[in-house]
């Protein structure tokens, strides 16, 4: 008995000890510069190596996505998406205008917020990333192989794309839901009666298992509240998706007052199977609409744009049973499912509490009719019925939560500047770390799927301060990353990111290299106005316009001399890099010409128009410096008054 | 001589891989080709170790104006080969099944490893004389001229085997499976010579 009670006090006190020094550990590495050598080698990634991770971190009104590597911080690409890109021609180019085109015209520039990466059985599948417009509500579709925009659909009778593009898990949705309801139609009517007479159109857009494409295949026409953030639910939850909703007072001016009124907001929970199969038998409504459908194909290097006239649109009061209202307090920003999909995070920002509603409960209170009224006709559920519990937190301003592999949700807060870890299901604080500053989203590696990567964490800032050299008034958004594979968080990088990043997907680097594409097949360039050999480039008119179709290989254009272009002419540049070798683009760049340059990738064909406005002999020159002899790849083209009688001819090396 | 006669059957037989299997490879690697560009020779034709190999060769080629690589159509050597090939082969095979029945001596297996040997140095030798050439008969206008350090122009032949440096690129040059085999066909064509003898005298 007594040798017990020793060994007991032994290991007690060895216990101590030991989390006693590890405590002391923790602390100093944080303020004791000589030991940040351990969290250096962290993020290191010695010369010639690769990061574990892509992480994709949306641009914001950058318009665009770009490619960061983890633990490195390191930039890799900014893939263009919303917005026009002179690096590469994207919007420029005429296979590629048709991407920007809207019912409002082209539309060259957008804010790009949320994207997500498919998934499959809910687990992060590498193929495609999804991300929004909410300006001009879009939906684009980016290729995991080409790290191209592939896809972009406009969604018609909303505004504000911002509950968007989150995607259920086997990548059979993506959602558009609006975030300021508006009169649908359209139509001309005094603002102040928007209460009851503005819709909120929630669009799941459907997309193709095999080649992604999208199509909307209906809108749910919701009570006209704002449509804030929303969350596909998970694996015991899959089939119903989830909206936070704001201004339910419904009020149209000085929001920052009149719709933090209501002390609970709502969840709008939506069994969109249940949905889906009422449109599958013919229900719904079909209305006129008028809405772009952008598609890009990587054979014909050419992207369609196709009007669309037609949206089938849904009335929650025609499918009863398939909408419920979730209170939850206090203006909810982000909604969040953990991977078990029994919790659905509702942060109320301007609470200090975070409100975790269990889906069990939810089920079970539909089950026996647990009502508190309706909002126009959707039943309101009890808060106490479906409440699981809290988080009290202490901090401010709680507005998102991802999740890791180990049971753990991290949420940041945007006024306290911190990411709070607690435990799902005991709702227990296990640790805080500040950030640097006014925190938005984060993001971990699959963190807002079934399986988590829970390796790595990091938070996207909104203000920079004084985190890195100051480049006069405007700074770049500071993202930080955090190791969270112990028990606390370990902020090892600041990174500065491009534009202004909302939300980020993150991913294992192996599930996506290895199907990265190197060039595009000559053999299956499928461009009319391809050339696959340089003898078959050639030059035609066609009264004024004149379409050059030009090879380019390293380190010459054929044809290099073109004659007989007069001023008032169209000239279309088709060209094609005959390259077949991983990373060997080439540029064309023609002056004066009134928009930008092009890249065009080994095996690719782009096509660029210039309107020549002054006579002379004009030169072009590739603008990627691609071989030893890279500045002696350029031409000339000779531009006559437009009553010339000269020959359209055209030569390399004289022949 | 049963046993011989199979035996050089078997070693015959196995010039056959030469049909599938590239007799020789070379690799050129450089700085910025990290996955080295390579050739596969076959008794046919050469092929790209990767699939745009033979075309970016010949994309860098030009600059120090090399010929390009040439296509089947383009060496007799490449229409001869199989057909010499596919005869020793026919030839072997014959002496083997001969063999087995007792209609021929041992002494017709390491005749026929003497003419293959014969020939296989022939063959070696216009593989090399075509490397030097291909390597050295530079177009007069090529881009890049340099000399080597006696201040002749440079040639870019690859190694028959082994290795050399060219330029930039690091370049290996060694028998590939389809030589491979052939050895150890010829090898069992000797070893039927012995055991044809060991075989005869023992009867």
């Amino acid at each position: 008995m007594k040798t017990t009670f020793k060994s007991i006090v032994l290991l007690l006190s060895a216990t101590f000890i030991l989390s006693g020094c590890g405590n002391n550990n923790s602390k100093s590495a944080g303020n004791d510069g000589a030991l940040r050598s351990s969290k250096a080698e962290k993020v290191y990634v010695a010369p010639g190596e690769h990061d574990s991770h892509y992480a994709f971190i949306s641009g914001g009104y950058s318009g665009n996505v770009t490619v960061y590597g983890l633990p490195s911080g390191r930039l890799f690409k900014e893939i263009p998406v919303f917005s026009q890109f002179p690096t590469s021609g994207y919007g420029y180019s005429e296979e590629t205008k048709p991407m920007l085109n809207t019912s409002f015209g082209e539309i060259p520039w957008d804010d790009a917020h949320h994207p997500d990466i498919s998934q499959t059985n809910g687990v992060l599948d590498g193929r495609w990333i999804f991300i929004n417009g909410n300006n001009t509500p879009r939906i684009a579709r980016i290729s995991l192989k080409t790290f191209e925009t592939e896809e972009i659909i406009e969604v018609p009778n909303s505004a504000g794309n911002h509950s968007s593009s989150f995607i259920t898990e086997n990548t059979e949705y993506v959602v558009a839901g609006t975030r300021f309801s508006v009169p649908v139609p359209q139509k001309d009517m005094p603002i102040a009666e928007y209460k009851g007479n503005f819709k909120g159109a929630l669009s799941f857009i459907k997309v193709d298992p095999e080649t992604g494409r999208m199509g909307i295949k209906f809108q749910i026409m919701m009570p006209g509240f704002n449509y804030d953030l929303s969350h596909p639910g998970r694996d015991k939850s899959h089939g119903w998706f989830f909206f936070t909703t704001y201004n339910t007072e419904e009020a149209n001016s000085l929001l920052e007052v009149n719709a933090s009124q209501n002390d609970k907001d709502f969840i709008a929970a939506i069994n969109w199977k249940k949905i889906e199969e009422y449109v599958d038998n013919g229900g719904g409504t079909k209305m006129p609409a008028n809405y772009a459908h952008n598609v890009y194909d990587e054979h014909t290097h050419t992207a369609t744009s196709t009007m669309k006239k037609e949206v089938l649109t849904v009335n929650p009061a025609d499918i009863p049973g398939a909408i419920y209202l979730l209170p939850t307090p206090k203006s909810p920003h982000g909604c969040d499912v953990d991977p078990t999909g029994e919790y659905i995070i509702g942060n109320g920002k301007l609470s200090a509490d975070l409100t975790i509603h269990s889906f069990t409960k939810m089920l079970d209170a539909i089950e026996n009719k647990k009502f508190d009224g309706d909002a126009y006709g959707i039943p309101i559920l009890n808060y106490e019925d479906v409440l699981a519990g809290a988080v009290k937190s202490g901090g401010l301003g709680p507005l998102h939560t991802e999740f890791d592999d180990k049971g753990n949700a991290y949420t940041t807060f945007f006024i306290s500047s911190e990411v709070v870890k607690w435990k799902v299901g005991t709702w227990e604080v296990i640790d805080r770390k500040p950030t640097y500053y006014s925190v938005g989203h984060l993001t971990i590696p699959g963190g807002n799927s079934r399986k988590p990567f829970g390796k790595y964490m990091f938070a996207m800032n909104k203000i920079t301060k004084d985190r890195y050299l100051p480049t006069g008034p405007e700074l770049e958004h500071s993202a930080q990353l955090y190791d969270i594979s112990g028990d606390k968080m370990e902020l090892l990088l600041d990174f500065p990111t491009h534009g202004e990043p909302h939300y980020a997907a993150a991913i294992p680097a192996d599930i996506v290299k290895g199907n990265s594409q190197k060039i595009y097949r000559l053999d299956e360039n499928k461009h009319p106005y391809a050339v696959t050999n340089q003898a078959d480039a050639k030059v035609t008119r066609n009264g004024n316009e004149v379409h050059i179709s030009m090879s380019m290989i390293r380190s010459h254009f054929t044809p290099d001399n073109i004659e007989g272009i007069k001023v008032g002419d169209k000239v279309y540049f088709h060209i094609t890099n005959l390259e077949q070798d991983f990373d060997v683009p080439h540029g064309f760049a023609m002056i004066g010409q009134n928009t930008s340059e092009l890249l065009i990738m080994p095996g690719q064909t782009k096509t660029s128009v210039w309107e020549p406005k002054q006579v002379g002999v004009w030169p072009f020159y590739c603008t990627d410096f691609c071989s030893a002899l890279h500045q002696e790849m350029q031409g000339y083209i000779r531009v006559s008054p437009k009553n010339s009688n000269i020959e359209l001819s055209w030569t390399l090396d004289g022949e | 001589m049963k046993k011989a006669g199979i035996i050089m059957i078997i070693g015959s037989l196995l010039l056959l891989g030469l049909f599938k299997f590239p007799l020789w490879n070379i690799m050129l690697g450089a700085p910025q080709y990290p996955e080295p560009l390579g050739l596969d020779i076959y008794i046919n034709g050469i092929q790209g170790a990767s699939e745009f190999d033979l075309q970016n060769i010949d994309g860098l080629n030009h600059y120090i104006g090399m010929k390009t690589l040439p296509k089947p159509e383009d060496m007799w050597e490449f229409s001869i080969f199989p057909k010499v090939i596919g005869g020793m082969v026919a030839i072997g095979v014959l002496i083997g099944i001969l063999g087995f029945i007792g209609k021929v001596s041992y002494k017709w297996f390491i005749g026929w490893f003497i003419l293959m040997s014969i020939l296989g140095i022939l063959g070696m030798y216009d593989f090399h004389l075509w490397l030097i050439d291909y390597g050295s008969n530079l177009d007069p206008k090529a881009i890049l001229k340099l000399v080597d350090e006696q201040g002749n122009p440079m040639k870019y032949d690859p190694p028959l085997i082994g290795h050399k440096i060219l330029l930039n690129f690091d370049a290996f040059s060694y028998p590939h499976t389809g030589a491979y085999m052939m050895f150890v066909g010829m090898m069992l064509t000797i070893v039927a010579f012995f055991v044809g003898k060991k075989e005869y005298k023992k009867s």
